[in-house]
């Protein structure tokens, strides 16, 4: 890469994340940031390429958001660090890009050491040598905020969609809520702008009957996070008049994470940490089961250890409490139409026992 | 009491130390049998479908020692701290181990590395130790000596290895968690297999440790897991050597998936055959790949011979 080019910075796709990514590099690191084109069957089928046969499917989304992001020019890159696969995701991304011959800079987040920040700093003075950290660290609370409020957004739509009495307002609300997070400057801004929102959305007319089938998500991250590689599982569901709750994304899985409650929660099924995202598995799964819920569906990338590793302890808590859980393993061959048929299997299943039970 | 040993996963690495740790405690045991065909089927029944095959055959050997043995040994470890981390599954095995054969009434034997938690090698031995009933300075006894046998064991193992690089013929460097390398069903057919090609099988893993890891940041900066730097380093350690090296990894191993690509990325020079073994039956297509491989290094041998 040409040294004086300015930075471009992108990051692979996830969820909606990519607005306060844009904002944070933008705003606080002041280099452009490229938000690459939304997932599609193209860009599963570029990474799939070029990325080894049995890894897990969110390397190769990532890699194939890389390319299309290059492709949209973008000239650095950036990858976390992770406790699982992802960990190791960076150096193998940096070098098939690299054999690929883009010439792209490569910030790699595991190089990084969480028990000490200054390393964080290091790696991004790669993106901004000129870095001011008044301004990052005042963008960067904006930017957690925005996360926040994000995920509070989608918690609602998520839990009323499916009984709007006009089809589509919530989902347009939503991308009008999406597109003016674009615009903001402060702090101040994000509340506002949620706050606008979600009274247009709680203004939608909905119609809910008096029992509410209600269905808990739980999963592997990233599959759990971004639609595209779930298939639009939410959506689906919600469809078919179910409410919907999902605990896991960024606010709660990062922001306020309490390993230690989950921990005692679930200390009769499990002793120990089980890997990356498994332990959340367990945990909602146990506390919905507990609720009553009426399901719950389970959703990873094919291979995903850590979430393998939380069946057996999901079949225990289901024989324990009776509970129908549906479990969902997503690869680059998925298809639609068995995806939709065991919906529906799981969706009669579901209403027969609400049935029985009245 | 009666102590079953699963012979599948961390047996490979520390069956030294876990046998003479309960001779020297005076506590029977029993190692299940080398993998058949029986126990990598009952692994398949009580495993998740997509689970990895080496975790599939360690779940065999655990039902196969159900009703054999008052309790089973199934050791837990978060990660080594300085020296890497290990895959989730070593993590999770207790967990998974303990849910899976609920309904058996399973009873366990463990011990826990965590070096966050302070929970080093000792600690969780003496832990173990006073389960099983027995005083702190016996225990502690037994430790050292278990040690000190597995220390002497593998340097011997690992002296016979060098003295086999030494030798003339052809030789291939095997790379591959040790758990699938020694594995009777899956792994032991290929280095049969090698000797009867009269190719002298070398083995990653008995290379030493502390020197692998080391010699493994040559190859990858980031890499997270202890015991694929271990695999990694001996590469680097060995590569001048030897003619040929076999990536073996069961399918579909999390840590491999990337490692391997990495190694086929940087690794030049050298042939580089990347076997994934499944399990399935029926031996003549892997011969074949094996065989054709060792052509492969025989013909550019005699060519550089000519030269």
């Amino acid at each position: 890469m040409k040294t004086k080019e300015p930075c471009r910075v992108a990051f692979p796709r996830f969820g909606n994340y990519h607005i306060p990514l844009e904002f944070l590099f933008t705003k606080g690191l002041g280099v452009e940031y490229i938000t690459p084109p939304p997932s599609t069957k193209k860009t599963l089928e570029i990474g799939s390429k070029y990325s080894p046969d049995y890894v897990c499917s969110p390397f190769k989304f990532n890699l194939g958001n890389y390319i299309e992001a290059i492709e949209a020019g973008a000239n650095t890159l950036v990858q976390t660090g992770g406790t699982c696969r992802l960990g190791y995701y960076g150096e193998l991304h940096e070098q098939i890009l690299k054999d690929l011959g883009y010439d792209v800079k490569f910030v790699n987040m595991s190089k990084a050491n969480y028990r000490n920040p200054l390393t964080f700093y290091n790696e991004f003075k790669k993106v901004n040598p000129n870095l001011n950290l008044a301004k990052v660290s005042s963008a960067l609370l904006t930017m957690l905020k925005m996360v926040e409020c994000i995920d509070n957004v989608d918690d609602y739509v998520r839990q009323n969609v499916g009984f709007e009495v006009h089809d589509g307002e919530m989902e347009k609300i939503h991308e009008a809520y999406l597109e003016a997070l674009k615009q903001v400057e402060t702090k101040k801004d994000v509340i506002k702008t949620t706050k606008t929102y979600m009274k247009k959305l709680k203004d939608v007319k909905t119609k809910k009957p008096k029992k509410l089938i209600r269905v808990g998500i739980v999963g592997e991250y990233y599959t759990i996070m971004e639609p595209f590689s779930n298939h639009f599982i939410e959506k689906e569901l919600a469809k078919k008049g179910i409410v919907i709750y999902r605990w896991m994304n960024v606010t709660n899985s990062i922001l306020h994470y309490d390993g230690k409650e989950q921990k005692k929660v679930i200390k009769n099924y499990v002793k120990y940490y089980m890997g990356a995202t498994s332990m959340s598995t367990v945990y909602k799964t146990l506390e919905w089961a507990k609720a009553g819920f009426d399901g719950i569906v389970h959703v990873k990338s094919f291979g995903c250890t850590p979430e393998i590793d939380a069946m057996p302890v999901l079949q225990k808590i289901s024989a324990d409490y009776k509970i129908p859980i549906l479990y969902f393993s997503f690869d680059s061959q998925t298809s639609e139409t068995g995806i939709q048929t065991r919906l529906e299997a799981f969706y009669d299943m579901i209403m027969m026992r609400k049935e029985k039970r009245k | 009491m009666k102590v079953g040993i699963p012979r599948a996963f961390l047996y490979y690495k520390y069956h030294y130390l876990w046998e003479s740790f309960l001779e020297e405690l005076g506590i029977e045991y029993v190692v299940s049998p080398y993998t058949n065909r029986e126990i990598y089927q009952q692994g398949t029944i009580y495993a998740i479908d997509e689970a990895c095959l080496s975790s599939k055959i360690y779940l065999g050997h655990v039902a196969s020692l159900l009703g054999k043995c008052d309790y089973i040994l199934v050791p837990r470890v978060f990660g080594f701290g300085e020296d890497g981390s290990v895959c989730t599954k070593f993590q999770a095995i207790y967990d998974v181990v303990n849910n899976t054969f609920r309904n058996q009434k399973i009873k366990i034997l463990y011990y826990n590395i965590n070096p966050k938690e302070t929970a080093n090698e000792f600690r969780s031995f003496l832990k173990m130790g006073k389960f099983l009933g027995k005083k702190k300075a016996q225990i502690t006894r037994a430790y050292l000596i278990a040690k000190q046998n597995q220390k002497v064991n593998q340097l011997m193992d690992m002296k016979r290895q060098e003295s086999l690089l030494e030798k003339d013929g052809m030789k291939i460097l095997l790379v591959g968690h040790p758990y699938n390398v020694y594995d009777r069903y899956i792994g032991d057919p290929i280095i049969q297999y090698l000797k009867s090609l009269e190719v002298t099988p070398i083995i990653a893993d008995l290379c030493d440790k502390k020197a692998a890891r080391e010699a493994s940041f040559q190859v990858s900066e980031t890499l997270p897991w202890a015991f694929n730097r271990e695999l990694v380093g001996a590469i680097e350690i060995y590569r001048k050597k030897i003619d040929g090296i076999i990536l073996m990894s069961s399918f579909p191993c999390g840590p491999d998936s990337l490692v391997n690509e990495i190694i086929l990325r940087r690794i030049k020079g050298i042939p580089i055959l990347n076997l994934v073994l499944d399990g399935q039956d029926g031996s003549a297509g892997l011969e074949t790949r094996l065989e054709s491989f060792i052509d492969i290094i025989k013909i550019k041998r005699d060519e550089k011979d000519e030269d």
